[in-house]
Order: C-alpha cells, then structure tokens, then sequence
C-alpha cells in the first residue's frame, strides 16, 4: 500500500492537527499559571505529554510547589510506560529510534497504532501520530505561549476558566462506563476534603493515592483511563466499532 | 530550588518513564493490576485536578465564577464539541460571569 493512501497515515495525520492545535491553549495556560515563556515551551519540547503538562502547570496556578507539581505530573504519566511497553511488542524499535520512540508515546500515537491491524500500518500510525502531534503542540504551544503573555491579566479573560474546562475534557472521554465515574468521583471527594488540611498541591496526591489503591483492588477492564484526548479510529471504519459513540453517524469525515 | 529544577527534573521522569516501557520485560508491566493502577490513576488526578482547579483558592474552598465555567465545559462537551472549544466555553463563561460582577 502507498505511504499517502495508507488509513494509518490519515487517521494519524487527522489526530496530530487536532491534538497539536490545543497545544494554543497550554501554551495559554502556562504562562497564566506563572511560568515563563521559555518554562512553558520547555515542558512542551521535553514532558511532551499533554495529561502531566496540564497538571504540572494545574499545581503550579494553584498556589503548589514545585515538588507536588512534579509529583502530579510523574504520577498521571505513569501510564505512558504501560503503552511504551504495548509498542516495544507492537513496533519493536531499536537504537535511536528506541529513544525516539520512548519520546513520542503518548495517548494519541498508542491510539493510533493499537487501531490498526497489519503490522507495517501500526508502525506508520504511531510515528505519523507521534511525530505530528509533536511538532504540531509544540508550534502551537509557542503561538499559546506569546498570546498568554500579551493579554495581560489572565482572571479578566476568565483563563482560569479556561484551565477547568481543560481539565475536564481530558477527563470527559475517560469516564465511559460505571467504574471510571466511581473512580473520579471518589478522587474528586478526597480532593476536597484534603484542601483545607494539607498545603496546595498536595490534595491531587491524596487522590492519586486514593485512585492507586483503587486500581490494584479493582477486578474491572484493564483499559480504563487509557484512551486518547481525541478519537483515534476511522469513524467510517466498520472493522473498528471500540469507543464509538452509541448514536455516531460517521460519514462526516 | 527554583522552577526550573522540578521542570527539567518532571521532564527527566517523563521521559525515563517512557523509556522504562520499551526496556523492561514485557511480563513485569504486561500484568493486568500494573494496567489498571496507570489507568486509574490517570482517571483520579484528572478529577482531582479538575477539583482543584475549579474550587480550590490556596488552601481555601471557594465558590466563584469558575464553578461557572465548571458548568458551561460540560454542556459543551455533552453536546460533543471539540476539546478547544470546550476550552473557549470555559474561559467565556468565566470571564463573563466574573464582568456581571461575581468573584
């Protein structure tokens, strides 16, 4: 199959302009929770996935330390090691394609990959989803970056605002069957109880505390929580009915 | 320390979690509780942050206009927009709420 027909390629390509075009608004965010420009393209060009960005710059504009934001951010990436060793099985990558592997695994390039069903397209899916989405966040980090730092005060243009509608569309595709709700609700009441007791950052640690001991006595799916920021499957792609929503009518795409 | 420690240290992590996956024996991740630990840990600090982010002043709870911007985000998403526009909602709600006059 050619390079430009091949469905990987497309449907990796299509997630990498919609997944790097909301790097505008970390970029936004980062530089209104306090981090400089450099700071805040740094997390993009290094951290590179996108949950644990969220959630170091999260702590950081709630009055944390640097600390507990690192801790957030070390935790919510956990899971990029359970899809690193998904794609080891998948794609198998040697030497410097190893390391540059390791950089770009991340929901949407596992996504990607883990939809398609022949070998050479999972391998085509994840570096096209990979690669895009990271050239594409990090340019528009940047262009987030610059437009944080010329609005002035980031309350009056309700980017605070804007930091919780964030953190709910990341969680909103996550929260699909019975358990995850439970799981969410049950962190989100320890969150609360935990903020007037314990200094700013700290309570996303009690949660993730709470979710851990969730996790390891849960007898649930295994792929709870591990699903991408965008739908990664060919909505006009029949062989690929996983996550579709009930009443998707596809065609659109 | 200054910021930029714990950022170059966060994104040290980052990548050497990564890494782990492609170097570890696929047995000693491949285990199902391994799996839904990562999963629901990535469940419970999106809501925790989520939490945070809309109710939490320093070590104080309080209730203002980002509880507004709360509720627009989840219409939002109930009627499928996309992540960036979900976004924009919020940050309209909040700012809109906050010109009426609320906190």
């Amino acid at each position: 199959m050619q390079f430009r027909q091949s469905p990987a390629v497309r449907i990796g390509a299509s997630i990498a302009i919609a997944t790097g075009l909301y790097g505008i608004s970390f970029g936004a965010l980062g530089v209104a929770s306090g981090l400089t420009i450099w700071q805040t393209i740094a997390l993009s060009l290094l951290m590179f996935t996108g949950g644990s960005q969220f959630a170091f710059i999260g702590v950081i504009a709630g009055g944390g330390g640097g600390a507990a934001a690192l801790g957030s951010a070390a935790l919510l990436g956990m899971r990029n090691a359970v899809y690193g060793m998904q794609l080891n099985a998948m794609i198998g990558p040697t030497g410097w394609r190893r390391l540059a592997a390791a950089h770009v695994t991340i929901d949407e390039s596992m996504a990607t990959a883990s939809g398609q069903s022949d070998s050479i397209e999972r391998e085509r899916g994840f570096w096209v989803a990979g690669i895009g989405v990271f050239v594409l966040w990090n340019v528009f980090t940047v262009a987030g970056a610059l437009l944080g730092d010329a609005i002035g005060d980031p309350k009056a243009w309700g980017l605070d605002g804007a930091a919780v509608a964030a953190f709910l569309g990341l969680l909103w595709p996550r929260l699909r069957a019975k358990e995850p709700v439970a799981i969410a609700v049950a962190c989100a009441l320890a969150t609360v109880l935990a903020v007037p007791f314990v200094p700013p950052g700290v309570p996303i640690l009690v949660a993730a505390v709470v979710a851990a001991v969730w996790g390891y006595v849960s007898t649930g799916p295994a792929d709870e929580g591990l699903e991408p920021d965008v739908e990664p499957h060919d909505p006009d792609d029949p062989r690929l009915p996983r996550h579709r929503h009930p009443d998707a009518t596809g065609g659109d795409a | 320390m200054p910021l930029w420690f714990w950022i170059l240290a966060a994104c040290v992590i980052a990548f050497l979690t990564k890494l782990a996956g492609y170097l570890v024996p696929a047995k000693v991740l491949s285990n199902k509780r391994m799996t839904r630990i990562a999963g629901a840990l990535t469940i419970g600090l999106l809501a925790s942050l989520t939490v945070v982010n809309t109710l939490a002043s320093g070590s104080q709870l309080t209730l203002d206009s980002r509880l507004g911007a709360l509720a627009a985000a989840a219409v939002a998403l109930l009627l499928r927009a996309p992540f960036l526009v979900v976004v924009v909602v919020g940050a309209l709600a909040a700012a809109a709420l906050r010109l009426a006059g609320l906190p």
